[in-house]
């Protein structure tokens, strides 16, 4: 009997290499790969001039079925910065409910001749439903509580480099305990930054009480902060929503702080050179209630320029490496913009 | 059984020994002193990724004769009009080691043939600024130029057929196919 | 004008013997080794072949009235005819639901008006499935229902369920529970385990369906009146089940074909065609199931045939709504998934049921003379592809497309007319 396997590859014949969807199934090969490519992208972005153009005349669609004004305005950078068009489908939760059919929308889209789709959805796996759709390749920009593979590999890029220094970068994270703390439970970024930190040779521990962890977990867990901070290298806040506490996850907002907070007191336990990384958007006083910026060692805005040379490493990968696509040379077009709100 | 001897698979010839190679580039960097008097905002760039060593081995040949020169590297992967044709090389990242406005550039690959690296270079080179003036180096040129680009330093030419493969190192030159 | 069917090997629980069977005006009139075909007569040819008493299914969802667009009662005997079922019980997740006599007769005479199989409709236990408020269990039962159920949602409350059992008490009815702790599996997509971990699902926990079958057997007990568990998928349930058994409480169970062949695992590409509730569990899971089939815990092998139109299936998982098509793959993947002989798979697909579901007087009767004839002729060797666009059926929610399966209906005889012939739905 036959069906789809663990690689992700469905019966479509669509093959996980044409797609950036988890960091599972990128694998450590690309994984690494990606990685060296964005050390590529970061010099390109340290340029006076930081545009080349690679990716002319393809065209790169954003559809964002959730709303993240950072992530999409990264990936068109990105987009640009390679010289691909870009084109934006946004969809606020409204127009999902009016019943329009998301298969329709992505074949209309593919029509109008898309080379990559990045995607983000709230529910988990849509990536696959629409990589089932279109020849197109998709990069999952955030899919449910799934994944956020760009993130995690911006996050593994950041570390490294802020790890190695001076030096060049290191090629691995072994030998380094990394702490994430937080809503592991419903977070993509945390589900992606573990599998990819695990796949560079880190010792992830999962900090966060039993409610916000997933059933079956299978990386080592503490409810147990302040034990683990002297030992770590970097320390991993995530978001924590409010909403959490309806659902008797945790029972405040101030007890979530007492226990899983970086507070000053915790600043003071932690050793110097501990790695302080947020995905964004912070929720002061709630997960931290230091300033970033007088910790000794935040990365937190280097994440987010990070952002951009991991999504153009991607995009590249994809759109730059099949053979069929040897592009006529044509006059260079800059890449406008096409505001699609209702199609 | 016994292995199928190198020549019988795939027949080489070596058309230029290690010693060849030396005085080749000796010869271009004499050349380039001549052609660029005083060397003044000299600066020799390697494609990446098969024209760095040569790059490297011309600096010190340059530096050896009269003085030092900045020498870097350079990735034109980014700017190929056959994106996808070819892999791009991983780590080549680009190095230029100093500000390329109005210097004198001297491009150095290992082999010229179409034409279409060393144009992929010059775009990427115009991205860091604008030399003064930007010349050619290569230790071979083949022919089967596609695009109209021509050398201002050659190591050896070496008519070819356009199917065959030809090997530039430190060591030699190599020809097969 | 008679049928015969020629040269194949009875099954049924009597037992085995190779025999042909004469069958007129509805009844089978002749069973006998060496028949010789009458000039006019049709002639179904069974060599290499056997024959069973017609199937019975527990659990069908026939989506007419109210989404015909998935499913009609029309289109839905035909996939049951296709895979060998003689009769099958349409569930009353209907809309209106099946909590009155007038949408039980309608649904009954639709199936008639088909007459590719009996269509018997079951009744809700509450009125439009809601939890509150029982459904008319005596008015029902007059009208020849047997299986009461809420199916798609169970029982919540306790006090109700013990009131539906002693209400039932007296009226030779089955109360059939799908058991789900509602509260438990608020938005879940999946089974709850390392694959729905992984993929960052909300996980329907093996304990939300253990809680209710452990409750209503202690309901059972309290108050005597027959039981039948719907769509058991968890090793623990058919644990709770067999304990139960070996009490002497009136119990029955079903598992699905589905929940014999598939793991949790097939939701790994995201597809909503492998979403279904309750949900595909385990490896470990599996194995139990088999062996709770094999000891005789569950009693029959029910498809849970649950279509669903295209554009609903291509929703995100988590919206598409659970369930697949089973009648025309039950025989096929009961073949090709269980190590039981042949008697105990063609017990558990037609006799049993038949017994449960209060048909035994026309259903999964034994091949003798005078008996009616609701006959299958299998062929249990024929390797076939599941293609989803040439089964019968609306909709194409197939979770075995693509796979080869190991056994095939041949012909379908509903009351002495032959239905199927070769494969070939006569109407």
């Amino acid at each position: 009997m036959t069906g789809p396997d663990q690689t992700g590859n469905d019966q479509t014949g669509s093959s996980a290499a044409s797609h950036c969807r988890s960091i599972v199934e990128l694998g450590p090969q690309r994984v690494r790969h990606l990685l060296e490519l964005t050390d590529h992208m970061a010099e390109v972005n340290r340029r006076p001039n930081p545009k080349v153009p690679a990716l002319r005349s393809r065209t790169v669609c954003n559809i964002f079925f959730e709303d993240s004004t950072r992530t999409r305005l990264s990936f068109e950078m990105a987009a640009r910065r390679l010289s691909a068009d870009t084109m934006t489908f946004s969809v606020g939760q409204s127009s999902l409910n009016k019943g329009e059919s998301l298969r329709d929308t992505i074949e209309t889209l593919a029509a109008m001749g898309v080379d990559a789709f990045v995607v983000r959805h709230r529910s988990s796996g849509v990536p696959w439903a629409i990589s089932r759709w279109t020849d197109a390749a998709v990069v999952n920009a955030g899919d449910g509580w799934h994944a956020h593979p760009t993130q995690a590999l911006l996050d593994c890029h950041t570390l490294m480099s802020e790890l190695s220094g001076s030096s060049p970068r290191r090629a691995d994270l072994a030998g380094i305990k990394i702490a994430i703390v937080g809503d592991i439970k419903h977070s993509r970024v945390a589900r992606s930054g573990i599998a990819a930190f695990e796949m560079l040779g880190a010792e992830v521990i999962a900090v966060a009480p039993r409610t916000l962890i997933p059933p079956h977990f299978s990386t080592p867990v503490t409810q147990d902060l302040d034990t683990i901070l002297p030992e770590i290298d970097a320390l991993y806040l995530l978001r924590m929503q409010s909403e959490r506490m309806s659902g008797a996850l945790v029972p405040d907002l101030s007890e979530y702080t007492m226990r899983f907070g970086l507070t000053p007191e915790r600043v003071q336990r932690m050793n110097d050179n501990v790695v302080v990384m947020h995905p964004g958007p912070m929720n002061r006083g709630v997960e931290i209630t230091v300033d970033p910026a007088e910790l000794p060692r935040s990365v937190i805005t280097k994440q987010v320029t990070t952002g951009i040379a991991v999504r153009m490493a991607v995009l590249f990968e994809l759109l730059g490496s099949g053979a069929a696509q040897a592009a006529p040379e044509t006059s260079t077009e800059v890449g406008f913009e096409s505001q699609m709100e209702e199609l | 059984m016994r292995p199928p001897r190198k020549e019988e698979m795939n027949p080489t010839k070596q058309v230029l020994g290690p010693d060849d190679v030396q005085r080749a580039a000796t010869r271009m960097a004499h050349e380039i002193i001549e052609r660029n008097r005083g060397l003044d905002d000299l600066v020799v760039i390697g494609i990446q990724t098969g024209g760095v060593w040569l790059a490297e081995l011309l600096g010190s040949e340059i530096a050896r004769i009269q003085h030092r020169v900045p020498v870097g590297s350079i990735d034109a992967s980014l700017y190929r009009d056959d994106i996808g044709l070819r892999p791009v090389s991983p780590g080549a990242v680009s190095a230029i080691p100093s500000d390329v406005n109005g210097a004198v550039v001297v491009l150095v690959d290992d082999v010229l043939f179409t034409g279409r690296t060393v144009r992929a270079a010059l775009d990427a080179l115009s991205d860091y600024g604008r030399p003064r003036v930007v010349q050619l180096a290569v230790m071979v040129d083949r022919g089967h130029r596609e695009l109209p680009i021509r050398p201002d330093y050659i190591g050896k030419n070496l008519p070819t057929s356009s199917t065959e493969t030809v090997l530039v190192s430190a060591s030699g030159v190599e020809i097969s196919g | 004008m008679s049928i015969l069917i020629n040269g194949g090997r009875i099954i049924d629980q009597t037992g085995e013997r190779v025999a042909d069977v004469r069958v007129d005006q509805g009844l089978i009139i002749e069973v006998a080794p060496g028949l010789t075909p009458d000039p006019d007569e049709v002639v179904l040819e069974a060599r290499d072949c056997v024959i069973s008493p017609g199937f019975v299914d527990l659990h069908t969802h026939l989506r007419e009235p109210g989404h015909e667009e998935a499913e009609t009662i029309e289109s839905g005997s035909r996939a049951a005819a296709l895979g060998g079922y003689t009769a099958v019980i349409a569930m009353p997740n209907t809309n209106p639901a099946q909590d009155s006599v007038a949408v039980v007769e309608f649904v009954r005479a639709q199936g008639r008006a088909a007459g590719l199989c009996e269509v018997i409709p079951s009744g809700c236990i509450t009125i439009g499935r809601a939890g509150a408020q029982l459904a008319p269990f005596a008015e029902l039962a007059a009208v020849g229902v047997r299986i009461f159920t809420d199916d798609g949602t169970g029982v919540q409350d306790p006090l109700l369920m013990r009131r539906a059992l002693e209400y039932a008490g007296d009226l030779d009815i089955v109360l059939a529970q799908h058991c789900e702790v509602a509260r438990l599996t608020e938005g879940a997509v999946m089974h709850e385990g390392e694959c729905c971990s992984h993929l960052g699902l909300p996980g329907w926990p093996a304990v939300a369906e253990e809680i209710m079958v452990s409750r209503d057997i202690d309901l059972v007990r309290l108050t005597g009146t027959p039981m039948h568990f719907l769509h058991l998928s968890t090793a623990r349930s058919v644990g709770l089940v067999r304990a139960a058994k070996a009490e002497g409480l009136p119990i029955t169970a079903e598992v699905t074909p589905h929940h014999l062949s598939l793991s949790d695992e097939m939701l790994m590409g995201f597809d909503p065609t492998f979403k279904v509730n309750p949900p595909l569990r385990t490896r470990a899971d599996i194995d139990a199931l088999k062996a709770g089939l094999a000891d005789g815990t569950i009693d029959a092998l029910a498809t849970d045939h649950a279509p669903h139109t295209q554009a609903s299936k291509e929703l995100p998982l988590d919206q598409a709504p659970p369930g697949m098509l089973g009648l025309q793959t039950a025989l096929g993947v009961a073949l090709t998934h269980l190590d039981l002989p042949l008697a105990e798979i063609l017990a558990v697909l037609s006799w049993k049921p038949a017994a449960i579901a209060g048909i035994a007087d026309r259903h999964g009767r034994p091949v003798q003379v005078g008996e009616p004839a609701n006959l299958t002729v299998i062929d249990p060797h024929q390797v076939w592809r599941v293609v989803p666009g040439s089964l019968a059926s609306r909709s194409r929610n197939t979770p075995y497309a693509g796979m080869d399966l190991t056994g095939r209906v041949r012909h379908t005889l509903f009351n002495g007319v032959p239905v199927v012939i070769e494969g070939v739905p006569q109407k």
